[in-house]
């Protein structure tokens, strides 16, 4: 496969790779940004979702391949600066919505990709759907709810919301 | 209350690093040189391994090994172990049949790993794992306990005549058959605890590496208890001496029981590390992760039980047979004895209790502690038999368990167990209440309007958690002692880290363990780090399993933190030219009592560490103490939990419309961590009660084998939860602190199940109540009323 | 996975060509069911050519009487176009309860109906709404092209381009989700155009999605709710695994059928 470019957290990047190379291979084994998790192998989990091209995809389910060119935020790119988090990232933090933390970097990118689809005013049953693609084994998803319903409000307040296709 | 300590829902230290993405999990380790490992694993339930032939597998790209059982004995590798010794009643000990990392004669379940292909990437140990060619010869296979010890079943290990690894008894058979002969009324279930797969979102990891030059060995796991993990695979495994070792477990993604046991695969990465001396990684799937993990539960059980007249308890007799699958796993045997047992009188004054338990081998994954272990099963029991007691006798299910609790404490229950303290009335009253349970009638009624039936049902449940006290396991039969341990280091410019035994993986004892600490010695909760998880760093400890770091580990932190204040105090003694009987410490600060003389937290650790003022032999320097705690009881958190749900009959879905959680756990460090570890608790057990459930099939494959068959509970399966709290101090620690962290998945199964076959009106339903198994339980119960 | 060679074609013409030219060829469209199955190693191709990059693949358009939708077309833009919504809003709801969100921004209608997965719920919606399969070389109308579990029409050498959805009077789908999966345990989707009236189900049958002419009989009496109650199907050519015996299934086939007419109907 020749040398494929695209763009992650705003930074362009080279891959040189096996074409079986998935999306979160590439981002967790070449560009070492582990936040990206693997957590099943059925496309389950949700562990492992990143924005490409502003929208969530399951990065296990993606070859790096196809999303040459494309612009992809990680769980590493979201927060608008060293010194501050996401709303959404908050959001988390405030209301207990993470225990173990494996799932948290997919949660959260679902979360963001969920109010920039939907809005800022998400009822429980919205969000529980929504989260059909995003298991989580600790928190009986409670906090995670709360945190989502807590950090869309928070983004429409005037948090920084990054898209990786702007 | 300090704004950071003891009862404040102090936000956690440890969550940056999480949101960001920053955690260090054992996979986003990669050391310098590393290697992957593929294991080679049975596709067949039981068979005999003829020959394994590597050589194909040898000459591909990349491969550095491929190394099987045979190589593990050459190098006089040892068999994993249980820890735990079960006698039999007849006074003969447990059989435990030799369970080799490598399978080398004989494979006992689907997935019982063979050989290890190490290779440069794990594409390359794939390919070559598929070219290792065994010849099996394929025998009988048994995966059902209630079939495992019946003639002609396969035999699964020499040393296990009839499959039967123990059997078990506590209590008085006597007593209890008499009780249940004089009762009014006996009550009788059959009942089938469904086995489960832990399912951690984060799957096992390992990675073994050894310096030469040093002969030290290390390895990252994901384990939840790394000093076990070091001792069992120096003393018993003997990869390498245990001063040779280091074990190291960084952030782990969830452990839930199923990181606890010491598993074939981290000890064959640290074994070939040296052979090929490089590092080896291997990361499970999740397909993997179904066949290796050890399971939980899996009971088939008889349990009768007697009232008399007035709705009390007579007695409890409980047969069970237990599944352990092919392998005794680290802690198994102690599961459906001391675990489970022991909890049988529930929260209830029952006279006569007897419970005999027999454990089997089948070809099936181990089965070892998960969430709760054997307390889940206990509680389902006993209030499964209130229940449908309640309804049989036509009183009031909370009446009735009324009628039967304990009010007088210490209370000693026929089964071991010394209940120090507790307030059953209290929790239920708070549990009804914030139930509404007085306008369930007239939410049933709304409820069939809609074509939907609607049922409410109970769980006054109890734990023995605050795993556990050293000289009563030992006496019970555990290998090792369950205390744990603290070290406080104080630095010189008043920061403190804290070295515990425990280990986090979920629980957030970074923030609840510092809020103490911070709080002791008045000082910002921001200059506490708490350091776990690795041996090199902390001395010794027992690891985070059974609702017992708050309760056992925390108090070994204040007992070392009794020792710092105390030395500090002579320190400041010396400082203030005072009485050490005369320093008073508060705030932060130490004062000469009766004066206004005093000297602040911080100028007494750095004289600490100068020692410029210490006169010769008198004072010590430095600041630093280490405590081990061994508590003299168990804790016994207990709550009620009350489930209300809708069913669609057409359907047979349910849906959980309402939660309710009274919980008594002592004294609460923190209650939005305590909150969120109740929540996760009852999701696990409405996962049992609905969702989840291990299916081998005829040929003990194993159906359930990824997401796609095995159902873990998502976000729209769940209800929010109304989780609310009593408080009865455990007397038998410093804090009085009972432990939260398994209560809700030992309430919930009985609750939702109690909460279902109200509905339907019908007890005839298995876990898990999936919408086929309702509707055809909703079906029968209305075929059952039309011919009556 | 196994190896392979990944190759991306920019427009219909190479596609064809690579398809020709390569050694055991596999198209991928949005890689939600290949790429699993590759990555268990279920699934084996020498090469695959990715569809992502050709042009004019990818579309919606209202066309007379017809809501013509391009093959790359992914789940999320169908289940939230306001075209679809307005056109077939029971087409719209099947997208929307495709996978989960993160899965609907890369599947493809294209791909889930040549890939036509027994449990999937494009063949039910295909079928009940009587769509034709455009491929580049013919038109293929649904009940030609589903030919039995993961089995359709295609030559080895078709690549779908658009499916034409002739606009229904009516139309509902009702889908009981698999508790671990959530693909179709039994989805049906019912539609009414004039006198027409189709009752495709999947998720319940051996042979991947099939029509009830039992039930379309009886709709066509009235298209009500009311008209299927008491009716049901066999329980022979049903699935059963532990999720749910054939029985179960023929069951919940009556269930939706009424459910999914009553949303038609609304």
């Amino acid at each position: 496969m020749p040398a494929a470019t695209l763009t992650v957290n705003g930074k362009a990047v080279t891959a040189d790779v096996d074409p079986r190379t998935l999306l979160v291979q590439f981002l967790r084994e070449n560009l070492r940004l582990t936040g990206t998790h693997v957590g099943c192998d059925t496309s389950q989990c949700g562990a492992c979702v990143v924005h490409v091209n502003g929208r969530a995809v399951k990065s296990c389910s993606i070859l790096v391949a196809q999303a040459v060119g494309a612009n992809v935020l990680t769980i590493e790119g979201l927060a608008p600066s060293a010194t501050q988090l996401h709303p959404m990232q908050e959001a988390f933090r405030e209301n207990h919505g993470l225990q173990c933390g494996y799932c948290t970097p997919g949660m959260i990118m679902t979360a963001v990709d969920m109010v920039n689809r939907i809005g800022h005013d998400l009822d429980d049953k919205t969000i529980r759907h929504e989260l059909e693609g995003n298991l989580c084994r600790c928190t009986g998803y409670h906090n995670i709810v709360k945190s989502i319903a807590a950090g869309a409000k928070a983004m429409a307040a005037g948090g920084g919301v990054r898209r990786a296709a702007e | 209350m300090n704004a950071t300590g003891i009862g404040a829902a102090v936000r956690r230290k440890e969550d940056y690093r999480f949101i960001t993405g920053k955690g260090c999990y054992t996979d986003d380790i990669s050391r310098p040189g590393e290697v992957r490992a593929i294991f080679v694993r049975s596709p067949h339930a039981h068979a005999r391994i003829r020959a394994i032939e590597t050589a194909a597998a040898r000459t591909l790209p990349g491969v550095l090994a491929v190394l099987t059982g045979a190589d593990l004995a050459a190098d006089k590798i040892g068999n994993l172990i249980c820890g735990w010794m079960i006698h039999s009643k007849d006074g003969s000990p447990m059989k435990m049949a030799p369970h080799p990392a490598l399978a080398a004669t004989k494979v006992c379940f689907v997935g019982d790993p063979i050989a290890v292909i190490v290779a440069e990437t794990s594409a390359q140990a794939r390919d070559a794992a598929e070219k290792v060619k065994v010849d099996y010869d394929i025998l009988a296979a048994v995966t059902d306990p209630a079939a495992a010890q019946a003639k002609g079943a396969a035999l699964i290990h020499e040393i296990a005549p009839n499959n039967t690894i123990y059997q078990w008894h506590l209590g008085d058979a006597k007593a209890a058959d008499a009780a249940l002969a004089t009762a009014r009324h006996v009550v009788a279930l059959d009942i089938r605890n469904n086995r489960l797969v832990p399912n951690a979102i984060e799957p096992r990891a390992a990675i073994g590496e050894y310096d030469s030059g040093s002969g030290k060995y290390s390895l990252w796991n994901t384990t939840q208890n790394p000093h076990v993990a070091r001792l069992v695979i120096s003393a018993f495994v003997g990869v390498a001496p245990e001063h040779k070792l280091r074990v190291v477990a960084p952030d782990v993604g969830g452990g839930f029981g199923s990181k606890i046991f010491i598993y074939p695969e981290e000890v064959v990465c640290l074994w070939a590390a040296r052979k090929v001396d490089r590092p080896v990684k291997w990361v499970c799937d999740r397909s993997e992760a179904f066949l290796a993990d050890a399971h939980g539960r899996d009971h088939v059980t008889h349990a009768q039980m007697g009232f008399d007249g007035d709705g009390r308890i007579t007695g409890l007799r409980v047969r069970t047979i237990a599944n352990l699958g092919a392998y005794m796993s680290t802690f198994s045997s102690s599961v459906p004895t001391y675990l489970y047992a022991t909890l049988l009188a529930g929260q209830y004054d029952i006279p006569a209790i007897y419970c005999a338990v027999d454990a089997v081998y089948t070809n099936s994954g181990p089965v070892d502690a998960y969430r709760g272990a054997g307390r889940p099963e206990a509680t389902f029991v006993v209030e499964r038999l209130m229940e449908v007691g309640a309804r049989v006798l036509g009183i009031d299910p909370a009446d009735l368990r009324k009628r039967n609790f304990i009010r007088k404490f210490p209370h000693q229950t026929p089964v071991i167990m010394n209940y120090d303290a507790g307030d059953y009335h209290a929790s239920l009253k708070k549990a009804l209440d914030m139930a509404q349970s007085r306008d369930f009638n007239k939410r049933k009624r709304e409820s069939a309007r809609n074509g939907k039936l609607r049922g409410i049902g109970y769980c006054a449940y109890i734990e023995a958690c605050g795993i556990a006290p050293s000289q009563a396991v030992g006496s019970l039969g555990a290998g090792v002692g369950l205390w744990e341990s603290a070290e406080v280091r104080v630095n010189p410019t008043g920061s403190v880290e804290v070295l515990t035994g425990c280990h986090q993986h979920g629980q957030g004892h970074e923030t609840t363990f510092a809020q103490v600490v911070a709080e002791r010695l008045g000082i910002p909760i921001d200059n506490v780090a708490i350091v776990h998880g690795d041996t090199d760093a902390v001395q010794f400890g027992m690891g985070t399993y059974g609702s017992r770091s708050a309760a056992v580990g925390l108090s070994a932190v204040v007992k070392a933190l009794d020792k710092i204040e105390a030395k500090a105090k002579k320190i400041a003694a010396h400082l203030l030219e005072a009485a050490e009987a005369d320093i008073v410490f508060a705030d932060g600060r130490f004062s000469v009592s009766g004066t206004d003389k005093s000297v602040a937290w911080g100028e007494v650790t750095l004289q600490a560490y100068v020692a410029h003022k210490f006169s010769g032999q008198e004072l010590e320097p430095g600041l630093k103490e280490g405590a081990f705690y061994d508590p003299t009881n168990f804790t016994f958190p207990a709550g009620c939990h009350i489930c209300e749900v809708e069913i669609d009959p057409e359907t047979g879905a349910t849906r959980i419309v309402a939660w309710t959680a009274i919980d008594d756990f002592g004294t609460v460090i923190n209650p939005m961590i305590v909150e969120g570890q109740v929540h996760g608790g009852i999701a696990q057990g409405i996962g049992q009660a609905l969702l989840e459930g291990v299916v081998y099939d005829d040929n003990a494959q194993l159906v359930t084998g990824s997401f796609m068959d095995y159902s873990l509970p998502r976000a729209d399966d769940l209800p929010s939860y109304n989780v609310g709290m009593t408080v009865t101090k455990c007397p038998g620690n410093p804090l009085g602190i009972k432990g939260c962290g398994e209560a809700g998945a030992i309430a919930a199964p009985a609750a939702v199940i109690n909460a279902i076959t109200d509905a339907i009106g019908s007890e005839d339903i298995a876990m898990p109540a999936t919408p086929q198994a309702v509707w055809a339980a909703v079906r029968k119960a209305n075929m059952g009323r039309k011919a009556a | 996975m196994y190896a392979f060679t990944y190759n991306r074609a920019s427009g219909l013409r190479q596609a064809q060509n690579m398809i020709a030219k390569l050694d055991e060829p596999k198209l991928l469209a949005g890689g939600q069911s290949l790429l699993p199955a590759m990555k268990l190693r279920l699934a084996s191709h020498a090469n695959l050519i990715d569809l992502g990059r050709v042009e004019g693949l990818a579309g919606i358009e209202l066309k007379g009487r017809s809501l013509l939708i391009g093959a790359m077309t992914r789940h999320f833009e169908v289940a939230t176009s306001p075209v679809v919504r307005q056109a077939i809003p029971a087409l719209a709801q099947l997208a929307g309860q495709i996978g989960d969100p993160a899965v609907r921004h890369m599947g493809t209608l294209g791909g889930s109906l040549a890939n036509n997965d027994p449990n999937a719920d494009y063949p039910a919606g295909a079928l009940g709404l009587g769509a034709t399969i455009i491929t580049n070389r013919r038109r293929i109308a649904a009940d030609e092209f589903f030919k039995g579990m993961f089995e359709t029409a295609l030559e080895p050498d078709e690549i779908i381009t658009r499916v034409s959805f002739p606009l229904p009077k009516k139309a509902g789908y009702m889908k009981f989700p698999n508790p671990a999966s959530r693909f179709a345990l039994v989805g049906v989707f019912v539609c009414k155009r004039g006198s027409e009236i189709r009752v495709a189900v999947t998720g319940a049958g051996t042979a991947g999605v099939f029509r009830v002419g039992t039930f379309e009989e009886a709709l066509k009496k009235r298209f009500s709710p009311k008209s299927l109650e008491g009716l049901t199907i066999p329980a022979d050519g049903m699935s059963s695994d532990i999720h749910g015996s054939a029985e179960y299934r023929a069951h919940l086939v009556g269930v939706m059928a009424r459910r999914a007419v009553a949303a038609a109907v609304g």
